[in-house]
């Protein structure tokens, strides 16, 4: 599914220097990645996800080298094909968990708003067991419920990649569990697989495979 | 379409700034709009009547006080004149001369004393009753009809000049027997009477019981008056043979003279006999008196457009300040959406058609207060000029 080879990257004016020298994560994999802060997962998460473009290297992720592709083209490869979970959920505030969740369709060139989307968010609201608070806005939900949307809404696209940075960084042991549970169960019905950047030890078990990131650092950002 | 549907959600959902914005931008546009629309029509609306008055005939002083209380009813109170002024227009042959006298008011409105021509050279026609034909008879402009919820069958009474002036001006109550039609002028917020009606509220003339009965008359009894004697508030086909005036005619006060010239000539001629420096009347040309008024207003327009600008701009630095930190507080917001694949075009997008729609709705909100302003403007002005009487 991803395959990372010999990817450098630097922050422009910068002292870090990223180097990964190879990194795969399988199709429906669950991975994590361990390190301390400033190690450069949250750069690899955009750099993966064609945010940051790498000085060197590739970055395959189903087949295409997403490095390569111009910037228009790695926009569309990115709200297509890769599902953003955040630490702090970045649900906006005017729009409710269900606008919230069919947002992508929104803003992201090549995505159609259409029945199929709009059932696509119904279905994973009540997968996730939220469908009764689709018309709340995110200050009517709880921190769980409102990390529920977000993975509803990095679901919906059908994405084949979900990146999670720190997704329940802001939750209570708990809702932690539960919430994991939820992305690694909705993200296997999508068959997508998961890169996930946290620093839960306690929840390195539920991963397929753990990836310590300070083998990979040398320097800081910038 | 998502652009719009997006800046829709953000102003919906934090509509109290919003609506702000909406109104702090929309006054910064509706005042200029609204000043002009009024100095505008005020400036016609005081150029069409000066111009449809030829010449004020008054006492000696400031021209503008004159054409205000004559042409505009306003509260100035210019020296009166004597009435033996108009007589001296009339005995020249050269024109029409209208009395007009403006020193009372009614409820609020003033009450101008006249002749019957002061109608015919105004064009004023009775929408409701019939016009005065006897003493102590009032006809209103529409504006006070509408404002006193008063017509034909009602009355009005003159107001005290001072309540404790026990000796002077007695309340005269006025039948109201006709309601002109509005013309958007000072006109509409008057209350005519005849000027003789002006004079017995001045108390040159009244009407009271007999001081002596025919008994009395009969016994040779040397009566004298006093207090005691009852003087008519109302006049009335039993006690109008009462009314009489003290004094000569022709020495009975009148605010200004509308004179009418019957021709060019006799317009020239008319001037001519009024340039004497020491004379105690002056003849003016209203014409010529609100053009300077004119000049001076839009010079202080001038000044406003200026202090309006000024405001304009700060406010707009305001909000344009507010809107960048509401740009500033979004960056979360605008991160999420590139990381989720939005073009940075498609932000500018969002955050534009969100500034867009807020000055529409300004602009909307601005133009419907200026077409309201357009609407009235002709009767606001009217009651701006009546100065508060």
């Amino acid at each position: 599914m991803v395959k990372v080879a010999d990817l450098g990257f630097s922050y422009p004016g910068g002292d870090f220097r990223l180097r990964v020298p190879a990194l795969t994560l399988d199709d429906g994999e669950r991975l994590a990645i361990v390190g301390p802060s400033g190690s450069g997962k949250t750069t690899l998460l955009n750099l993966i996800a064609g945010i940051f473009r790498p000085n060197t290297g590739r970055i395959d992720i189903a087949g295409t080298d997403v490095a390569a592709l111009p910037d228009a083209a790695r926009r569309r490869f990115r709200a297509s094909t890769i599902g953003f979970v955040f630490q702090d959920f970045a649900l906006l505030d005017y729009l409710t968990a269900r606008q919230n969740i069919l947002y992508p369709y929104r803003i992201a060139p090549g995505l159609r708003l259409d029945a199929a989307a709009r059932a696509r968010a119904e279905a994973l609201a009540e997968a996730s067991g939220i469908a009764d608070k689709l018309d709340r806005h995110p200050e009517a939900l709880s921190q769980g419920e409102q990390q529920r949307v977000a993975i509803c809404r990095a679901l919906v696209t059908e994405p084949k990649l979900v990146l999670s940075d720190e997704a329940t960084g802001n939750l209570d042991p708990e809702s932690k569990t539960r919430i994991l549970d939820l992305l690694f169960a909705r993200a296997e019905e999508a068959g997508a697989s998961v890169l996930a950047v946290t620093h839960d030890h306690e929840l390195l078990p539920k991963f397929d495979r753990v990836l310590d990131f300070a083998e990979f650092r040398q320097g800081r950002p910038a | 379409m998502n652009a719009l549907y997006l800046a829709f959600a953000y102003l919906r959902y934090h509509w109290a700034r919003s609506l702000v914005m909406v109104l702090v931008v929309g006054l910064i546009l509706f005042v200029p709009l609204a000043t002009q629309i009024l100095l505008s029509t005020s400036e016609r609306t005081l150029t069409a009547r000066a111009d449809a008055t030829p010449l004020i005939l008054g006492a000696k002083g400031s021209q503008l006080d004159l054409t205000m209380a004559a042409l505009y009813f306003s509260e100035e109170r210019p020296e009166p004149l004597p009435m033996a002024e108009a007589e001296a227009v009339w005995d020249s042959g050269l024109g029409t001369p209208i009395p007009v006298h403006t020193a009372f008011s009614s409820g609020g409105f003033r009450i101008v004393g006249t002749t019957l021509d002061y109608f015919d050279f105004r064009d004023l026609t009775i929408s409701d009753g019939r016009g005065l034909a006897v003493l102590g008879e009032a006809v209103i402009g529409a504006n006070v009809a509408r404002a006193l919820e008063r017509g034909v069958g009602d009355a009005l009474v003159s107001a005290p000049e001072n309540l404790f002036d026990l000796d002077g001006v007695y309340p005269l109550e006025m039948p109201i027997v006709g309601v002109l039609a509005p013309t958007n002028t000072a006109d509409d917020d008057a209350v005519f009477v005849d000027i003789k009606t002006a004079w017995v509220i001045q108390g040159i003339g009244h009407g009271h019981e007999d001081v002596v009965t025919a008994s009395e008359v009969a016994a040779g009894l040397d009566v004298t008056a006093n207090a005691a004697i009852v003087e008519y508030q109302r006049i009335t086909p039993d006690n109008i043979d009462s009314f009489h005036f003290h004094g000569a005619e022709n020495e009975f006060p009148a605010t200004a003279v509308i004179v009418v010239p019957y021709d060019t000539r006799s317009g020239t001629i008319l001037r001519g006999r009024y340039l004497d420096p020491e004379g105690r009347t002056q003849l003016v040309e209203p014409a010529g008196v609100v053009g300077g008024l004119v000049d001076r207003i839009f010079r202080i327009k001038t000044l406003l457009d200026v202090v309006t600008a000024v405001i304009a701009v700060a406010a707009l630095a305001a909000v344009g300040l507010a809107v960048f930190l509401s740009y500033r507080l979004r960056a979360g917001e605008i991160a999420t959406a590139v990381k989720i694949g939005a073009r940075r075009g498609m932000v500018l997008r969002l955050l534009a058609s969100e500034t867009v729609t807020l000055l529409l709705l300004s602009g909307l909100i601005a133009l419907a207060g200026a077409a309201l302003v357009a609407r009235n403007a002709e009767a606001w002005v009217g009651w701006l000029l009546a100065l508060g009487t």
